[in-house]
């Protein structure tokens, strides 16, 4: 970061230009905004309709009871997965070029997580009894069976939701005391009441710092479980495309790779919104898309493998499977998947692609396009193409209440996301100055 | 007599006198505590906008305690995730084709989650306690909303007496402004 900032980046720079992001942004941000809200509301009748009338309406028939609520619940989580990979994992390995990007996408993170959240709870049906979740004994005594990777994955989401929370905010901390000290009116009490009166002395800093150590090394293996968890969901079941091991790296790649491509996209419309360009660089893109490359890498080679295991294990039911999946009813899914996932990203090996934000853009929405059809593919054309009993599969198609709420769950996420990057520091402060050089009165050879 | 609103004693103390500094250079501030230290000052305060380990170097203060913290709030979620699937499986006990009642390897997952949940709760409860106390003692300090920004600063309580002195030193040490509080 400090090599690639321009000179006039100096600590005072930074706090004006991020305290400037929470003044008036303009036209586009507000045009967006109802966008976002238009697109909440679409979603919202929808699921009216389908509280009324029941699943129904979400063109379930046998044997696909799961297809695209918990594609969009698989697809949410996954894109929650790469804000902890950039705040924790990275800030692990001190790497510098985070600072920039990392608020983002703990913020993403978070909203994620709550998008994710809503959909185990449309698909269950009868939407009221959703507290039958939690562990809690019913009237003859009944508790949750742990058994069940479907109670693991209700402990692993609302572990996640939590600690990135937590852990959002706590970033949030010094930042937010620095705009109070800059804010003026009704902001300026807002700001003072959440900062908690955060004044960076060297008490504060000392337990900050290494309980934001401690936070970041319980949220690594947390993100890497997650996913997993969520895998398990499918691997713990014998449904051919679902009973594999290979499924909790799997996941957690693509997880990883769907989050940095969601990163990108919304990096981009907010750096030109709030003419971030001095503190987020094209050096940061470049290396977004080198993390985007790698994992995306580490995705088609598991497609590679899933497919080989399928042929080789010689398993009838799995080799029909995968010949369905790829040649089926649903091949357009298997080969829009494989195509933004498997060959897309091999555009990132050149330099002038990874340098090129516009390109970047395009590309990780198409990954993002590839990796709800991933999921789509897994779940629902997995179920589809069931073997064991294919005389009585029946016909399914996604319906206008799945687009529906689909569409409702990306206006609900990016409208929590625009409110949030208006009205909170959307670049860290603190941090992108700890990358800084310091004001010193000697002059420092230069390096 | 006059009596002491208890609120205001607890929320509003009277400020701390003392000598405020403020400094532009990281260099200047390492210095001026490299000085009130050798000069017998413990108890000052250090802004800065930024974490700096040159800052820690000089203060050479004891490794945070938030450490116990996180490390007793893990191994106790972990304890907790052990009883609660333990404890409810033989509540009521689910028997399905012969096998265990309480088997450990899917429980693993809810232990695992549990560490970190209760383990990270704990981490922010601790950074919150040593915080708190942190401020309760110098919540009346003086501070200059620039120390978010781009200054450092240095507040070092003394009696009217000795502040002569102390202004004398930080202004040695490169303080570009010095003010009484």
């Amino acid at each position: 970061m400090a090599e690639t900032s321009p000179s006039r980046v100096t600590y005072d720079f930074v706090t004006r230009t991020i305290a400037r992001t929470l003044g008036n942004p303009g036209k586009g941000y507000y045009a967006l905004l109802i966008l976002a809200v238009a697109l909440l509301g679409v979603g919202i009748v929808c699921l009216l309709f389908l509280l009324r009338y029941g699943l129904g309406l979400a063109g379930y028939s046998h044997p696909v009871y799961w297809a695209v609520y918990i594609t969009c619940f698989v697809f949410w989580v996954g894109i929650a997965h790469s804000g902890t990979l950039i705040s924790a994992i990275l800030f692990l390995f001190r790497s510098g070029w985070r600072t920039a990007v990392y608020r983002t996408a703990e913020a993403m993170t978070v909203f994620a997580v709550i998008t994710a959240g809503l959909f185990p709870l449309i698909h269950i049906g009868r939407q009221w009894y959703f507290y039958w979740l939690i562990p809690y004994p019913n009237e003859r005594g009944l508790w949750p069976n742990f058994k069940s990777p479907l109670i693991w994955d209700e402990f692993a989401i609302g572990t996640y939701l939590t600690v990135s929370t937590v852990f959002l905010i706590m970033g949030l901390i010094p930042d937010i005391a620095a705009v109070r000290d800059v804010a003026t009116g009704w902001r300026k009490k807002l700001y003072a009441v959440t900062s908690l009166g955060w004044r960076g002395t060297n008490e504060q800093w000392r337990h900050y710092s290494r309980g934001y150590l401690y936070l970041a090394a319980l949220a690594t293996p947390l993100v890497l479980s997650v996913h997993s968890v969520v895998s398990w969901d499918f691997a713990m079941a014998i449904v051919p495309g679902w009973h594999a091991t290979l499924f909790a790296p799997y996941f957690v790649a693509g997880a990883i790779y769907s989050g940095v491509a969601m990163v990108i996209t919304l990096l981009v419309p907010i750096r030109k919104l709030f003419r971030l360009d001095d503190l987020i660089t094209v050096h940061h893109f470049e290396n977004l898309a080198k993390l985007c490359l790698l994992t995306g890498l580490i995705v088609s080679y598991s497609y590679c493998t899933e497919s080989f295991t399928a042929w080789f294990g010689g398993h009838a039911a799995e080799r029909a499977a995968f010949w369905y999946r790829a040649f089926g009813p649903f091949w357009w899914a298997s080969w829009t998947m494989n195509i933004c996932n498997g060959l897309l990203p091999w555009l990132l090996w050149s330099k002038k692609v990874r340098t090129n934000i516009l390109a970047l853009f395009v590309i990780s929405i198409f990954v993002n396009v590839g990796m709800w059809f991933e999921r789509f593919v897994i779940i629902v054309v997995s179920l589809a193409g069931e073997p064991y009993e294919r005389f009585a599969n029946g016909p399914y198609n996604p319906t206008w209440a799945d687009w529906g709420i689909m569409a409702g769950s990306f206006g609900w996420f990016f409208m929590w996301f625009l409110l949030f990057v208006k009205n909170f520091p959307a670049v860290s402060i603190s941090e992108v100055k700890e990358v800084l050089p310091a004001p010193q009165r000697r002059k420092v050879a230069a390096s | 007599m006059k009596l002491v609103n208890p609120l205001t004693a607890i929320f509003h103390p009277p400020p701390t006198p003392g000598v405020l500094a403020v400094f532009g250079h990281l260099d200047a501030t390492v210095e001026a505590i490299g000085q009130l230290r050798r000069g017998g000052h413990t108890d000052f305060t250090v802004y800065s906008p930024v974490p700096r380990h040159e800052l820690e170097d000089a203060l050479d203060q004891p490794v945070s305690p938030v450490r116990m913290f996180t490390l007793i709030g893990g191994i106790a979620g972990c304890a907790i995730g052990a009883w609660l699937t333990l404890y409810m499986s033989y509540d009521w006990p689910l028997v399905l084709g012969g096998k265990p009642i309480g088997s450990i390897p899917p429980y693993v997952v809810i232990m695992f989650e549990m560490t970190i949940l209760f383990g990270a709760l704990a981490t922010i409860l601790g950074i919150a306690f040593n915080a708190l106390f942190a401020a309760r003692r110098l919540g009346t300090v003086a501070y200059d909303a620039r120390f978010t920004n781009d200054k450092f600063g240095i507040f070092v309580p003394s009696e009217p007496a000795r502040a002569g002195q102390v202004e004398s030193l930080l202004r040695a040490a490169g303080a570009e402004e010095v003010r009484r509080a």
